[in-house]
């Protein structure tokens, strides 16, 4: 599948997961109704909590990527122990443990839960609809490296692949590997450049 | 002390268990090495059903060459697929003759 097509994908899968999830939309929608004329909850409040689970968002992965490809000593403590050397960049972690693996020139890795969503949420916000979609959970296992060419991203065969299935504790980030010219790049600027993608591992190359 | 440290050859067990489990049928009777040690953890089988004060289980990350795990996909001899697993679903490789 070219790169330029798959945004159609995906949103095909998204319509499959919400075809499969209307009869529970229906009780929620209920329930809320319930509640809000009963005076328990406000609109209001809804959207403020819809808000706060979506609000991490990218950037504090970005920060905390872009502190570890120029501060040695610091990725060092991030490899080590993921959730500590987060907390450091004053980054709440709800996770109960953070596992950085680390892209080398001859080692890719990807991130995926084959049992439901489990994804690094205090630091990435919500997953993407294509990370919670049957068919990446199923085929991100099964054919990882088909599915990252269908991301645009062929990985050669020289390069080992090390597919990470979050489904129990752990909560996983990827060190994407830095770009050449690092030295040219302030921090805002290097934060720029790291997608949530590659901290997922469905990108590689930065820059 | 646990009964598993890096480098083990671990089998996974097929224990059948109903209700909440989260070891996916694809890694069950097969062959991994334990890469990783997690701590010790509250088994989901039980959280699920609403037991909080149940014993905490050790957790370790194990890894499987993918070609044993898909054969019938293209996969580079060195790729390699890790996951969690708790401790009572696995077994060392040299018992498992006639494990599950």
């Amino acid at each position: 599948m070219p790169h330029d097509h798959h945004h159609e994908e995906h949103e095909a899968l998204i319509i499959e997961d919400e075809a499969g999830n209307i009869e529970a939309q229906i009780i929620v929608d209920a329930l809320q109704e319930v509640l809000i004329s009963k005076g328990l909850l406000t609109a209001h409040e809804v959207t403020a909590a819809i808000a706060k689970l979506e609000s991490p968002g990218i950037h504090l992965g970005a920060k905390v990527v872009a502190k570890a490809w120029t501060d040695p000593a610091y990725k060092q403590r991030l490899l080590q122990d993921g959730r500590a050397a987060v907390q450091e960049l004053d980054i709440p972690v709800t996770e109960a443990r953070i596992i950085v693996v680390e892209n080398t020139p001859v080692r890719h890795n990807l991130i995926t839960c084959t049992l439901c969503s489990c994804y690094p949420r205090s630091i990435l916000g919500q997953p993407p609809s294509w990370y919670i979609s049957k068919a990446y959970r199923a085929r991100s296992v099964r054919e990882p490296r088909r599915v990252l060419a269908e991301f645009g991203l062929d990985l050669p065969m020289e390069v080992q692949l090390d597919v990470h299935d979050s489904n129990a504790d752990m909560r996983y980030l990827v060190l994407p590997e830095p770009p050449t010219d690092l030295a040219s790049y302030g921090s805002a600027g290097l934060e720029a450049m790291i997608s949530r993608d590659h901290l997922i591992g469905v990108a590689r190359r930065v820059g | 002390m646990t009964r598993f440290c890096e480098g083990d050859l671990v089998r996974v067990l097929a224990l059948g268990k109903a209700g909440h489990v989260r070891i996916p049928h694809y890694v069950r009777q097969r062959t991994g090495e334990v890469v990783g040690y997690c701590g010790t953890y509250l088994n989901p089988e039980d959280l699920a059903v609403g037991i909080t004060g149940g014993k905490a289980v050790d957790l370790y990350r194990v890894a499987f060459a993918q070609p044993t795990l898909w054969p019938d996909e293209v996969h580079a001899a060195h790729d390699r697929l890790i996951i969690e697993i708790y401790d009572p679903w696995l077994a060392p490789l040299s018992e498992t003759s006639n494990a599950p």
